[in-house]
């Protein structure tokens, strides 16, 4: 349904500044009928891509195809195939719900009759019968957000881009959403999301792929990803400073980094990162590690605070190729 | 074909928000009104001054009134456009397949025709101070005022969508129109300025507008300074819509 090559924009920078290269070469391949979740922190050129795949932009570089037409030699036949819902909504708060769902259809082509018997046929879908004469003004944000995601839908198309669909929304409304998005997919949809929410992400795709700073560091659905990780995560909180220093124990190092320096040279121990306090390691086998990891603690006089065993997130995969988690920038 | 559906689409919907608020209309009219009324009286004892051109001072002065209203009945409209842009509405229109000149011929039409409106009502207001004018000559001022409107309103809604802000807006055309008011001879007509005052005002094409409406509004149809008129704002106007299309066909919000 989707298929790019080197995808790239580049946007001149503010004033006398460097140009911001917004996205940096893109390859995606998404297939039909699935959802496609965009993965990355606020400025990861997220909305870009999308912007470009919906010929709302054009790119600087690269190639595609969406929804079986070039996207360069033929925006219209894109056009016509696409729907596209924005994330800083779409509607004239002096125009009703219906006015605004009947003109869009026929901007699509659709004729009078058939654009008011599909705009009906949304409203009720939609649950906004209720205020679908009403200025999309007076709405409430779950309503309006249900009307964007309508006027996406008005002519049916076989692909749809939602830009954030569930940001701002309450988790009653957003739990909505991914019904609806649900739904499209099982009706025969192709759905293309972005989301910055670990949880949506892993919920919601079908598929999923990670981009930072312009670029895909990770493609797969949620669990091949994980799986590419590791086997599982020990997560460890360790005290600032040490408390009382035992007989023979290490010199006056801090604990988190006495105890990465002591598990870090384990066998069983893949990889170790450490945020602040806490340490997360990637080992094979959490059942076996977790015990072998308190020895090890233990002989040494470190006494965690606290400690889980987790099986890795969609924020470890990320923390993985990029270095960074994406919890604390999406906050 | 379609870019005649899609502007017809478009113009009704632009109609509608205008028709919902039709205050706006009068709103807009009651400058030139305030004109009329405290400015008209002063020009009676200038009539018969050399340099003032004959005839009733109400038919030298109204014609110059209805460009000015063609001018500023128009060139704001971008910022109801700047309030679209950030609703997210072009956006969501730019990615049907709508034609991009429909985007702008549909709001361009309907500022347009509210302008003639206007500008009927103004006539109408002027008959009572004194103003003598043929049903021929309103329509043909009329018609040289649809290439005015479509110019200025194109111009207006092409500067919005590459400011993108009010503020820069305001303070663009503010800049604008003030010289082009100025130099058009819609006040007094530059029959009394000095030399290099009207070579200035040449370069405006709101003065082959004034002058057109002027030597109709007095009955000389056959003037020149009416075909020189009409060629240059048409080709403007085509310029602008022009200039303005692809401005609603690359914006990127």
């Amino acid at each position: 349904m989707i298929e790019t090559r080197g995808l790239r924009r580049v946007f001149p920078g503010a004033g006398r500044g460097e140009p911001v290269v917004a996205v940096a070469g893109v390859d995606l391949r998404v297939a039909g009928g699935e959802i496609f979740g965009f993965l990355g922190p606020n400025g990861a050129g997220k909305t870009t891509t999308l912007r470009m795949l919906a010929t709302l932009l054009p790119p600087g570089g690269g190639e595609a195809r969406v929804a079986g037409f070039d996207l360069r030699r033929e925006p219209q036949r894109v056009r016509e195939r696409i729907g596209y819902v924005a994330q800083g909504g779409s509607t004239d708060p002096q125009i009703s719900g219906r006015a605004e769902l009947v003109l869009q259809a026929r901007l699509y082509g659709l004729d009078r009759g058939t654009a008011g018997a599909r705009a009906a046929a949304l409203l009720d879908r939609f649950d906004l019968q209720g205020c679908a004469d009403r200025p999309c003004g007076t709405y409430s944000g779950g309503q309006r957000r249900r009307l964007d995601l309508a006027l996406g839908l008005v002519h049916a198309p076989r692909l749809v881009f939602l830009d954030e669909p569930t940001t701002g929304l309450d988790p009653q409304a957003r739990a909505r959403m991914w019904e609806e998005v649900r739904r499209l997919r099982d009706g025969g949809t192709t759905v293309f999301l972005t989301t910055h929410y670990l949880e949506e992400a892993d919920a919601l795709c079908d598929r999923l792929a990670i981009i930072d700073h312009g670029r895909i560091v990770a493609e797969g659905t949620a669990d091949a990803l994980k799986r590419r990780v590791a086997g599982d995560v020990v997560t460890l909180r360790l005290p600032e400073a040490q408390p009382a220093p035992a007989a023979g124990a290490l010199p006056a190092e801090d604990p988190p980094a006495a105890a990465a320096r002591l598990l870090g040279g384990q066998p069983f121990v893949r990889e170790i990162g450490r945020d602040g306090a806490t340490l997360r390691l990637y080992v094979d086998r959490g059942e076996t590690a977790l015990p072998a990891v308190l020895r090890l603690l233990d002989a040494a006089g470190l006494a965690p605070l606290a400690l889980a065993l987790n099986r890795p997130s969609l924020d470890d995969v990320f923390l993985h190729q990029t270095g960074r988690t994406l919890r604390e920038r999406a906050a | 074909m379609k870019l005649l559906s899609d502007t017809g689409l478009l113009f009704g919907r632009y109609l509608g928000l205008t028709l919902r608020n039709p205050v706006w209309l009068v709103v807009n009219v009651s400058q030139p009104l305030f004109f009329l009324v405290l400015f008209g009286p002063l020009l009676r004892p200038l009539a018969g001054t050399p340099g003032f051109p004959a005839g009733e001072p109400f038919n030298v002065f109204v014609p110059g009134l209805l460009v000015q209203l063609a001018l500023f009945g128009t060139a704001f409209a971008g910022f109801s456009l700047i309030g679209e842009v950030r609703h997210g509405v072009i956006e969501r229109m730019r990615v049907t397949p709508v034609s991009r000149m429909a985007l702008l011929l549909g709001r361009a039409l309907r500022d347009t025709l509210v302008l003639i409106v206007q500008a009927l009502i103004l006539v109408l207001c002027a008959v009572p101070f004194g103003l003598r004018v043929s049903p021929l000559g309103v329509a043909v001022v009329v018609g040289l005022l649809c290439p005015m409107g479509v110019l200025f309103a194109s111009l207006s809604y092409a500067l919005a969508l590459r400011l993108r802000s009010e503020d820069a807006l305001a303070a663009t055309l503010n800049t604008v129109t003030m010289p082009l008011l100025l130099l058009s001879g819609i006040l007094l007509p530059l029959s009394l300025a000095p030399a290099w005052l009207r070579a200035l005002a040449a370069a405006n094409p709101l003065s082959y507008a004034v002058a057109a409406a002027r030597a109709l509004f007095n009955e000389q149809l056959g003037d020149p300074s009416i075909p020189r008129a009409v060629a240059i704002l048409g080709l403007l106007a085509a310029a602008a819509l022009l200039m303005a299309a692809r401005e609603f066909r690359r914006a990127a919000a």
